[in-house]
């Protein structure tokens, strides 16, 4: 006759969940609103999108080859997009946060350059602005900002007018210089191999960096591979975010099952639900079914809707997958549980437990991918239930791993649940007073 | 029915219930009074088995009641000083709910519910939700919830606390009825015009024990007053527990 009250409990609950207009809302829309969001910034479906194009600025006060040569580099480049407004416009747009930086090559820059790059003369400056609050963004413009600094200026000095005149220049200084007899010696016979190069170039090929000019180039082609479930599916950041956000909003709603409890307790119902012939254990069972069921849903609806609206899919065992499912709202029903019988009021458990899942959720890589973060907080975080339940469902999703890949996870949350479970059945208080 | 035998409970240093006895019999109703604190509360507690008394013990039929899911309970319902009701649900889905848990479902269900709700005349408000019932009706319902699988006994802890005087006037009559059927009643109260309407047998208890056992005509022969010689059973209660505050 147990299975009756049980069965009582968990149908309860779930009326009462449903019946609040409000924790439907919170559980099921606010979650795929969010997931929705965040999925579209970290990447989404990446078949269907390109990388986003940094925004830069480039102002050419030079107007030389070289000055010219980075220009075409940097408007040829598919990481930037590039405006070629006044200097003042510009650090107007960095400081307004419109552009991440602006390049600004000064007047006689490929002049100076051109020398600099054979050791002989003063480096110039490039001046770069940039938003401080996009150092990421700074760090890759300076990256690429080398490559396409040397390509032009490398290419002049091999091939244009301009490393023609230097060569020319350059040989007769240093005959009369006093530089070592050796290093005198090494450096002519170099400069005047590069004046016999210049020499065997058509005119047609010479000059400004022409079509025919060859220069320093990249000496590889990087082959990306994505290691997704296969070669032909693609990552999607959908697959994580709304793993990530229906994990944080099924464990609010798991709490908020806990504080009820201890409202419950406050009302007196806990009184009339102990005064009739139903063991403890079917009490808190009754619970943690309704919390499971519960949870579960608010798992399966987020993954229902991503599968159809953003494409998201199960990659690596349908069976791994709902198996981790399971195990996670099962985990999360008995934190719930947990906030009850550690809770004292509920306006106290409130506060604490906001801010325990908010910590978990964080922590557990629910929001951002556990891989951002450093290598110490990658370890610690492996005793946040959250981490295996985002991880496990990364693994089923996008990342098309086997039922295999779902074993440890399923069995570590299962720990988890265990442990709340007996740490409330220790704690909670049956009796009043 | 019920017997209650040297029970005792206490909380840290508090000794809440301390040697308390008496015996209830089928269809009488004792009035349990006593001042704030007395232990009345902790008394039907330990009766309705939310709390285990460290000593004595709670007889059913002459039975000793033991552990959470003693078939005995069954004998026992519980009307609790809170409206444990959940506000949310139909007054259907409560009593549905409320009947589960002592195993009842299907059929039998339904016609408890309808015997329940006929009794304290919420009948045809049975579909409405509690939130949107009045104070009066709450605690109505809250005494169909404790009948529900038809106990021998109910515990009924200040059922009337805050109710107009035509819904207390309504759970006297249901109590009446009730007693007539041969239940046996527990019924505590600040109110000593209830008790004196409706007891049987009053119990005084006071620091926790009994102070007074004996019936309305008892107490007030025992506490004549001088003058008419008739007290009271407010000067009896007066007289037996101080005039001092209880907080």
């Amino acid at each position: 006759m147990a299975y009756i009250p049980l069965l009582a409990m968990i149908r309860k609950d779930l009326q009462l969940f449903f019946a609040d207009r409000r924790s439907v809302i919170v559980s099921f829309v606010v979650p795929i609103a969010i997931a929705s969001f965040f999925g579209s910034i970290f990447g989404g479906p990446s078949q269907n999108s390109e990388p986003a194009r940094i925004a830069v600025a480039v102002i050419d006060q030079d107007g030389s080859a070289i000055s010219k040569g980075i220009v075409v580099g940097m408007l040829g480049d598919k990481n930037f997009k590039v405006t070629s407004p006044a200097e003042a416009e510009a650090r107007d747009a960095v400081r307004k946060g419109s552009i991440a930086a602006a390049v600004v090559i000064p007047k006689g820059f490929g002049e100076a350059a051109g020398s600099a790059f054979f050791g002989n003369g003063e480096r110039p400056l490039l001046n770069v602005l940039f938003d401080p609050s996009r150092a990421t963004e700074m760090a890759m413009v300076r990256g690429i900002m080398t490559q396409h600094v040397m390509e032009a200026v490398s290419k002049e000095m091999f091939g244009g007018e301009q490393g023609r005149a230097m060569v020319d220049r350059t040989l007769p200084q240093i005959q009369g210089s006093t530089i070592p007899g050796d290093q005198k010696r090494a450096l002519m016979q170099m400069l005047s191999a590069i004046q016999s190069f210049y020499n065997q170039q058509t005119p047609a090929g010479a000059g400004g960096g022409g079509n025919g000019a060859i220069g320093i180039t990249m000496p590889y082609t990087v082959h990306e591979e994505p290691m997704t479930a296969g070669s032909n599916i693609a990552y999607n950041g959908y697959a994580h975010s709304f793993g990530g956000m229906a994990i944080q909003f099924l464990l609010f709603a798991m709490a908020n099952l806990g504080i009820e409890m201890l409202v419950e307790r406050e009302r007196g119902l806990w009184s009339r639900l102990r005064s009739a012939p139903v063991s403890k254990l079917t009490l808190i069972a009754g619970k943690m079914a309704s919390g499971t069921i519960i949870s579960l849903t608010i798992l399966l609806v987020s993954f229902a809707f991503a599968i159809i609206v953003f494409g998201v899919r199960i990659q690596g065992s349908a069976i791994g997958f709902l198996g981790i499912a399971l195990a996670c709202s099962l985990m999360a029903s008995a934190f719930g549980v947990l906030v009850a019988a550690l809770g004292n009021t509920p306006a106290t458990a409130r506060g604490v437990t906001t801010l325990a899942v908010l910590m978990m959720v964080m922590l557990g890589g629910a929001w951002v991918p556990s891989f951002i973060f450093p290598a110490w907080l990658q370890q610690f975080t492996m005793i946040i239930p959250v981490r295996w339940a985002v991880d496990g469902l990364d693994a089923m999703s996008w990342r098309g791993i086997g039922l295999s890949g779902a074993v440890l996870p399923v069995l570590v949350l299962l720990g988890f649940a265990a442990l709340f479970a007996a740490i409330t059945a220790a704690c909670f208080r049956w009796e009043e007073g | 029915m019920l017997e209650i035998a040297h029970l005792r409970k206490s909380f840290g240093p508090l000794v809440a219930v301390d040697d308390v006895s008496f015996a209830l019999e089928r269809g009488k109703l004792i009035g349990l009074l006593g001042p704030n604190g007395a232990g009345k509360t902790t008394t039907v507690s330990m009766i309705a088995g939310l709390m285990k008394p460290e000593r004595g013990d709670v007889l059913i039929g002459g039975e000793r009641l033991m552990g959470d899911t003693d078939s005995k309970k069954r004998q026992v319902g519980l009307v609790p000083q809170d409206l444990a009701l959940y506000d949310e649900l139909s007054a259907h889905a409560n009593l549905r709910f409320f009947g589960a848990l002592y195993g009842l479902t299907g059929k039998r269900i339904e016609k408890a519910i309808d015997e329940a709700a006929e009794l304290v005349g919420l009948a045809d408000r049975l579909k409405d939700r509690v939130r949107t019932y009045s104070g009066g009706m709450k605690r109505r319902l809250n005494l169909a919830a404790g009948l529900l699988h038809d106990p021998d006994i109910l515990l009924l802890d200040e059922p009337t606390v805050g109710v107009d005087p035509q819904s207390r006037n309504a759970i006297f009559e249901n109590l009446e009825v009730l007693k007539g059927r041969g239940k046996a009643l527990l019924y505590t109260t600040h109110y000593m015009e209830e008790v004196e309407r409706l007891a049987d047998r009053i119990v005084v208890m006071d620091h926790g024990k009994v102070i007074a056992n004996d019936t309305l005509e008892g107490l007030q022969s025992t506490f004549a007053t001088a003058g008419d010689g008739k007290a009271t059973l407010e000067t009896v209660f007066l007289t037996l527990t101080g005039r001092s505050l209880r907080d």
